[in-house]
């Protein structure tokens, strides 16, 4: 009888607790619960991660997930992910936050820890949508989307227009990465699990603040099936919300948010005079070709 | 204790804390509790520890929630209007069962109001900030030394009850300077089995959360800090008497007011009236036992405030119907004169003898 291995090519990640969610069925929630895990999982940092769920949706994710979690208040969680990386800068600290909870009531919260340059990294599921709360206008509901709240679709006269974070982020010097993508299938899950483990790798070589923006749909809310509300986020929300990387860093050649933003500041005597940072950086090339190029072109 | 040094309220409270082993502090720049600020922003790093100006009032208090769910001595500072800001947090801080440090250098309001002292946050403190069914322990501070005293001991009660605790004071109190000497560096803090720093595979997951979906886990969740809170009530109280074993009126009075009513007292008593100076130091639990003693020879209680008339509720809710309970406030950031408060004393002195 032929000898067989039995190999596990499918499990649960040990991060993700054994709980029943309060997801609807289709709502891709799931899906990107499941790609922190893996990833916590695949750095090996469960035992130093501490996660901070939103109001929203996700508000019962402190029992999702399997490391240590924080609760915070609606918009508040960059707050309390400040706070606790401040005291323990070893830890790896995630939020997990929706569309109203990070871009309408903790707007403030998210552009300044995302300016301060906080080691943490964001979750970000863009569905246009307030879910828990029964299907609300939401600060990224497109033009013309029909809610609870905008019946007659969103009013951009009256009621503005979308937020497109990615690119409004982009501009801060304290952010490190930003990336959106989507998990309509296999292959965008794919992408999508890669960002998110940017997201965290960067966090723990502190290279400097990083979100992933993830464009979700809510079928429940949009009155869809999962399959149609795919369709329809490819068709609408895509063309508003193009997928791609907004800042990466690392890629453009520095060390870390903070090299980019002396090299981008070089210009600046204030900024860079006896600037502790400089000393620091692993690769001061750029800045210093930036200080140069400023000073007058010595090379 | 060391040798004295003169400083300011506002500055007394920041060190005295740092020797408490707080090393985090989270603030936004407020009038009147400018100094306190400032004064961690200069100190913290040098103790290695961290300052950080928050974009708001909201994010300084929850990160103040993140820090305390991390285990660590943290504080903020600020003025009415902006601890009206922190409610929301202070409330979430609360149903976590986090330990923390707020100080109030209170002004005058409502509104933007104005940056004179005033004692119009009493109620905010006491019947609790946000959306109520929780208490913290409310200190009230009348010296510059007693500030420092306060500050360090607030992370002990704090730690121990696992509560936020506020030191309630004013512009006046803040900004005054008086010599104070200030208490030893502590160095052997509590441990915090319970803080979230990562299980690091060796416990079970610590979460901070004050979300039941169930009303009934919420209830009892309430009901079993309540009796916490029983227990503070029980051992916490703090009060201190001038004058008033004989006296038949009872100043009562707190913080700045409490200055203006020892001198009104004293005057009184040169003048032969039986006056006496209640000063309650803890507003939450409130001194009941050492009040309710007075009731035994005192005909008459005059609450002094900075406000327009607040305490005077807890002092009612003591001395009943056993004797009249009077009220002299200023407000808006007036400070009522010791002429005024001993004219008050005066005319309820007057009527006892009718």
């Amino acid at each position: 009888m032929a000898q067989t291995e039995e190999k596990i090519v499918f499990q649960r990640p040990h991060s993700l607790a054994r709980f029943v969610t309060n997801y609807c069925p289709g709502c891709t929630h799931g899906i990107v619960n499941r790609l922190v895990a893996e990833v916590i999982d695949e750095l090996d940092i469960e035992g130093k991660t501490i996660g901070i769920s939103p109001v929203g949706c996700s508000v019962m994710m402190y029992n999702f997930f399997n490391c240590d979690m924080i609760e915070a208040a609606h918009g508040r969680a960059p707050a309390v992910a400040t706070g606790v990386k401040r005291v323990n800068p070893d830890n790896v600290v995630f939020a997990y936050q929706g569309d109203g909870d990070l871009a309408s009531i903790g707007m403030a919260e998210t552009v300044h820890a995302a300016t301060r340059g906080e080691k943490i990294t964001i979750i970000f599921i863009n569905n246009a949508i307030y879910g828990m709360t029964g299907g609300q206008m939401a600060p990224t509901s497109l033009p013309n989307q029909v809610t609870q709240t905008s019946p007659y679709g969103r009013d951009v006269s009256t009621a503005g227009y979308p937020v497109r974070v990615c690119e409004l982020l982009s501009s801060l010097d304290g952010v490190a990465y930003l990336e959106r993508v989507t998990v309509d299938s296999p292959k965008n899950i794919r992408k999508a699990k890669k960002a998110i483990k940017k997201a965290f790798q960067n966090q723990i070589d502190g290279i400097g603040y990083s979100l992933v923006e993830v464009v979700s749909t809510c079928p429940t809310n949009w009155g869809m099936t999962p399959t149609q509300a795919f369709d329809w986020m490819r068709e609408n929300m895509l063309p508003y919300y193009p997928l791609g990387v907004y800042k990466d860093v690392v890629a453009e050649g520095y060390a870390n948010a903070a090299e980019a933003a002396a090299a981008r500041a070089a210009e600046c005597p204030i900024a860079m005079a006896d600037n502790p940072m400089l000393a620091e950086l692993p690769n001061k090339r750029k800045v210093q070709d930036a200080m140069n190029k400023a000073q007058g072109g010595a090379q | 204790m060391s040798e004295k040094v003169l400083m300011k309220g506002n500055e007394a409270i920041a060190e005295s804390a740092i020797r408490a082993g707080c090393r985090f502090f989270f603030g936004y720049p407020i009038t009147p509790q400018t100094e306190l600020a400032a004064y961690m922003a200069k100190r913290m790093p040098k103790e290695g520890g961290t300052y950080l100006q928050a974009e708001s009032e909201v994010a300084a208090i929850n990160m103040v929630y993140g820090a305390a769910a991390a285990g660590a001595r943290v504080m903020t500072s600020s003025s009415s209007p902006g601890v009206s800001l922190k409610s929301e947090g202070v409330s979430y801080i609360a149903g976590a069962d986090l330990p923390c440090l707020i100080i109030n250098i209170e002004r005058g309001g409502p509104g933007l109001g104005s940056i004179q002292p005033s004692q119009s946050d009493y109620w905010q403190a006491t019947r609790a900030l946000g959306h109520g069914d929780f208490q913290m322990v409310v200190y009230a501070p009348s010296t510059v030394q007693e500030m420092a005293n306060l500050a360090y001991g607030a992370f002990d009660i704090a730690d121990k009850y696992r509560t936020p605790v506020m030191i309630l004071g004013d512009g006046m109190l803040g900004q005054m300077m008086e010599p104070v000497a200030l208490p030893e560096p502590k160095t052997d803090l509590p441990e915090k089995p319970w803080a979230t720093t990562g299980h690091q595979g060796k416990r079970a997951k610590n979460i901070a959360n004050s979300l039941y979906l169930d009303a009934n886990e919420l209830e009892q969740s309430n009901i079993e800090r309540f009796k916490r809170y029983e227990v503070i009530k029980a051992t916490e109280q703090m009060s201190e008497e001038v004058n008033c074993d004989d006296a038949e009126i009872i100043v009562v009075a707190f913080g700045a007011s409490s200055r203006i009513a020892r001198s009104a007292v004293r005057a009184a008593r040169e003048e032969g009236i039986k006056a006496g100076l209640f000063r309650p130091i803890t507003l939450w639990p409130f001194p009941v036992d050492a009040l309710e003693a007075t009731k035994s020879h005192a005909k008459a209680y005059l609450s002094v405030e900075m406000n327009m008339g607040q305490m005077v509720d807890d002092v009612r809710l003591v001395v009943r119907d056993s004797a009249p309970v009077e009220f002299y406030g200023r407000t808006g950031g007036v400070i009522p004169t010791p002429v005024e408060v001993l004219e008050k004393i005066r005319q309820i002195n007057e009527g006892l003898g009718e």
